[in-house]
């Protein structure tokens, strides 16, 4: 890269918010996925002007730019997989207007998910998105990834949640997209913009709609002696029209893995549970928390535990939310995947995923958002050996392959990234992918912005290109 | 026949069969688009028709505008250029429907009513009670944008759509999103293609999330002095732990547009008595529950009423919501019939700025003379109309001026409006699609990649798109 780049950044941002030698490098070469990429430098802007000064600094050098927010994200979408210029949104973090009467906030990119329900909180609002990142991750990232997480069954994605952007485009142009009022003239550019994966325009500013506190929640959790009966659950609990604010699913290998490090009170002899929430009105939830619960039993729940308080409650969502962490303490290396499969399928596709671990010698944990069939399958694995890799990526793809067959799809919420680039064509034909294409190049003409995601580049399918990390290195 | 309609007509006959090819100039006027007609109009029953169809019409340069019931035709500018019109209504097909999974995949051209019994029988539906519901199809639905009174509790259509495939400017299949409920692989084109008028593509299939029907509903009325008491009430359910499934404000010339002769002809079953008001400002919410839930609600309602200085409140009891539901429902349908030069006025704004839009749009049909009615959604989102007694060079003026004058007050309300409908000879002088929009460039460069030679429904979006 011209050292130029370095200069004209400092000049525009100052030295502080500039890095460029290498062990700085280091913290913004991987993301919470399985890849690793290294930018050329870390630019942070402070101002929506700053973020236009970068682009135009990567037009006049033709370097690539890649924006990001916590660097959470599973499949490789904030990383420099072509170097350049890396672009974190952590210094443009201020929540700019609360709005509590028309229940909208607006905020900008580097504010953390967590952070926007906690200065609402008070006003009896939240925001509903919320991924099981969403004390690190950032709006802007949520809004590059289309963000899902447990209460999406009931609530919606990020996408439902957003009514305006502020962009700058790979050119440099200021537009604004959307508004606070609805259903704006036009084509719903919010709508092909959020979930983009950061390969349209830097976001530089979000209005989001904010959504009232329940008046009532309860938490269940039901626990089952096999897979089946607590799959078989989830069915019938969706075929009933019942709609619970979650339907999280945790089977008994992840279970163990969970209560051994953060003790949610999970059953360790169980071979799956069940966490269900229902919130609304008082006289709703009580029904819902009989009729969900009838429904467990119905299909063999050994036991169903209501949570008697908020911190009962708390304490099962612990356990759900820091899952990824705790089986980061089983193995050096794991990798995820997010198919989903319509929700009917769940009893096959689980004792499937079962078969191909057998098949390829991995144990594989589950822990996933069972209402919406977003499965989360975890391959552990020593990436320090390529073999070992090498099959773990053979099982997720097979995974993969059996979720398409069952008519569902490669990613619902993690995003395609680097990681599902090459899977892309078994869900898309070449001219619906010639058409995704043509719409980023109408945005991104010289292809600086974010190059080598979503759309399979020309390289053979089998290319590793994972390094395997330094030993005791966490993923998550 | 003419020799251009002739020749046209049999290069389509040579795709779809000659039974399904119309040229004949007589039997074209159905397919008029703001008085055009078409020279042909051809009704394929496959994707691979349609991409033909489209093909060649790119290649022959001639405009192709895709049609449904045709009840909605009207919504934007006049067409550039017309030649063909694309019946959609034989792709009415059921592609999958999985009661289990709660979501379902149908052709473009299938009505909504159709789709509506299939889902019934499994206790679901689909939340989109929009106009001309007994005729309208699921592809028209889409693609002219109406909105329905259920996107209170149910969102609009951009969330419970999961996918689609269409057919592009330049004839080629292509689709984007899936049929699962929850999925983030590829760009959500499908949601460009909600009320784009067919200007970027011909929707040849759609993928929808499905609802369970609530148990039981129950419906309030409130009747309020002025509109800014109704629109508190409004305010004060919405920091209400209550989730309705509907919320409205009539205005108080809606009760005798609703009883009048016009509404009958659109919506045969009479409008219950005393639902809405002829003097005062009417609100109206729709909940569903256990039985606990509903006494919650009237309970909760009533005392939010009075705080609010509601004159009179009423609960509406399963007999009569249905045909009160119909004729809110047919708003815009009922408001066209009654005037023979309506202009339907959509007016987006916070929910909090309903009231004071809602005056000002008040005083600009006043000070020009036109008597206007309102219904408004809870979420911030009006339509108004104007109903002058004539169709006449002064009405149109005065129409045109208070239009302007609104679209002036809702930009200074932070909001923004459009005239979805107009008489077709008034759209020289009213502006359909409301002020520039500032991300205007960005939807030309969305066109030039879905519909390079603008053969599509050209001329009738946003800035002429």
């Amino acid at each position: 890269m011209d050292s130029r780049v370095i200069t004209d950044l400092k000049k525009l941002l100052g030295a502080e918010a500039v890095l460029h030698r290498p062990e700085e490098l280091l913290l913004y070469e991987y993301d919470g996925s399985v890849e690793i990429a290294r930018p050329n430098c870390v630019a942070f802007p402070r101002t929506t002007s700053d973020v236009v000064g970068i682009v135009q600094i990567a037009n006049r050098y033709q370097v690539p730019l890649v924006g990001r927010g916590a660097g959470t994200g599973l499949s490789g979408g904030a990383l420099a997989r072509q170097g350049g210029i890396l672009v974190p949104f952590s210094r443009m973090n201020r929540i700019l207007a609360i709005d509590a009467e028309n229940q909208r906030a607006t905020v900008q990119p580097g504010v953390v998910n967590a952070d926007v329900s906690v200065a609402v909180g008070h006003l009896g609002l939240h925001f509903a998105p919320d991924p099981s990142s969403q004390r690190a991750s950032t709006i802007g990232g949520n809004v590059s990834e289309n963000s899902g997480g447990p209460h999406t069954l009931a609530y919606g994605v990020t996408t439902n949640h957003v009514l305006s952007l502020e962009v700058v485009l790979p050119t440099g142009e200021v537009v604004r997209l959307g508004s606070p009022a609805l259903d704006s003239p036009g084509y719903d550019l919010d709508g092909l913009f959020v979930g983009s994966e950061g390969t349209l325009a830097l976001v530089t500013e979000i209005t989001v709609k904010l959504t009232r506190n329940p008046e009532a929640v309860k938490t269940l959790l039901a626990i089952f002696d096999t897979v089946d009966d607590a799959t078989e659950t989830v069915v019938d609990i969706t075929a009933r029209g019942i709609t619970p604010a979650a339907c999280e699913m945790l089977d008994g290998w992840t279970i163990r893995a969970v209560e051994a490090y953060v003790h949610a009170g999970f059953p360790v002899d169980c071979a799956a549970v069940l966490l269900l929430e229902v919130d609304g009105l008082r006289e709703a939830v009580e029904q819902q928390t009989e009729d969900v619960a009838d429904v467990c039993r119905l299909h063999r729940a050994r036991e169903v535990r209501v949570a008697r308080d908020e911190t009962e409650r708390a304490l099962l969502w612990k356990g759900r939310k820091n899952a990824f962490g705790a089986v980061g303490r089983l193995s050096p290396t794991y990798y995820v995947q997010d198919g989903v499969i319509p929700r009917t399928k769940l009893p096959d596709t689980l004792r499937r995923i079962n078969e191909i671990g057998t098949k390829y010698g991995f144990e594989i944990g589950n822990i996933f958002h069972a209402g919406d069939g977003n499965l989360h399958p975890i391959i552990l694995f020593d990436a320090r050996e390529e073999e070992q890799f090498r099959r773990a990526v053979a099982t997720a793809d097979e995974i993969i392959g059996f979720c398409i067959e069952m008519g569902g799809s490669i990613t619902g919420e993690h995003g395609v990234g680097m990681e599902k680039d090459r899977l892309m064509p078994l869900l898309f034909s070449e001219d619906d992918l010639n058409l995704m294409r043509r719409v980023r190049d109408t945005f991104n003409p010289a292809g600086l912005l974010n190059p080598g995601k979503i759309f399979p580049t020309a390289k053979g399918c089998g290319e590793i290109r994972v390094r395997p990390l330094p030993v005791g290195a966490s993923r998550a | 026949m003419s020799t251009a309609g002739a020749t046209v007509g049999s290069r389509l006959a040579d795709i779809v069969g000659p039974q399904h090819v119309i040229a004949d100039p007589a039997l074209l006027a159905p397919f008029a688009v703001d008085n055009k007609k078409p020279s042909a109009a051809v009704r394929p029953q496959s994707t691979a028709e349609i991409a033909a169809i489209v093909k060649f019409a790119a290649k022959e340069q001639l405009a192709v505008i895709a049609t449904g019931a045709r009840t909605k035709l009207g919504i934007g500018l006049p067409p550039r250029q017309y030649d063909i019109a694309l019946d959609m209504t034989r792709l009415d097909r059921v592609v999958a429907y999985d009661p289990g999974d709660l979501t379902l995949s149908a052709e473009a051209g299938i009505p909504l009513r159709t789709l509506g019994g299939i889902l019934a029988e499994h206790r679901q539906f689909l939340p989109l009670a929009v106009p001309y519901q007994s005729q309208t199809t699921i592809g028209g639905t889409i693609a002219s944008g109406v909105d329905s009174p259920l996107r209170q509790l149910y969102g609009t259509a951009r969330d419970y759509l999961l996918g689609m495939e269409f057919v592009t400017g330049e004839g080629v299949a292509s689709k984007s999103g899936g049929r699962v409920v929850k999925n983030v692989t590829g760009y959500d084109i499908h949601k460009l293609m909600i009320g784009a008028l067919g200007t970027l593509g011909v929707i040849t299939r759609i993928n929808f999330k499905t609802f369970p029907m609530p148990a039981a509903s129950r419906a309030f009325v409130a009747t309020f002095q002025t509109v800014e008491r109704a629109c508190g009430m409004r305010n004060r359910l919405s920091q209400s732990p209550l989730a309705p499934m509907t919320v409205e404000l009539f205005s108080p010339g809606v009760a005798d547009l609703f009883s009048s002769e016009a509404a009958s002809r659109i919506e045969p079953n009479p409008m219950p008595e005393n639902v809405i008001s002829g003097t005062r400002w009417s609100f109206t919410t729709g909940f569903a529950g256990n039985e606990n839930t509903l006494k919650r609600y009237e309970t909760d309602l009533r005392k939010m009423a009075e705080e609010c200085g509601a004159v009179d409140v009423a609960i509406l009891g399963s007999s009569q919501i249905g045909p009160a539901f119909a004729r809110k429902r047919e708003f815009v349908p009922i408001a066209l019939s009654s005037s023979p030069a309506a202009t339907i006025l959509k007016i987006c704004v916070v929910p909090i700025k309903m009231s004071e839009a809602l005056k000002a749009a008040g005083q600009a049909a006043e000070t020009n003379h036109l008597p206007w009615v309102a219904m408004a959604r809870g979420v911030g989102v009006i339509y108004f109309a104007l109903l002058p007694k004539e169709r006449n060079d002064e009405t149109k003026r005065q129409s045109a001026q208070a239009s302007n004058q609104i679209f002036a007050a809702c930009a200074a309300l932070g909001g923004h409006a459009a005239i979805p409908w107009c008489p077709a000879e008034w759209k020289d002088v009213l502006k359909v699609w409301g002020l520039d929009r500032p991300d205007f460039a960005q939807m030309q460069k969305l066109k030039t990649v879905f519909d390079p030679l603008a053969m599509l429904s050209p001329g009738r979006f946003v800035g002429g798109i």
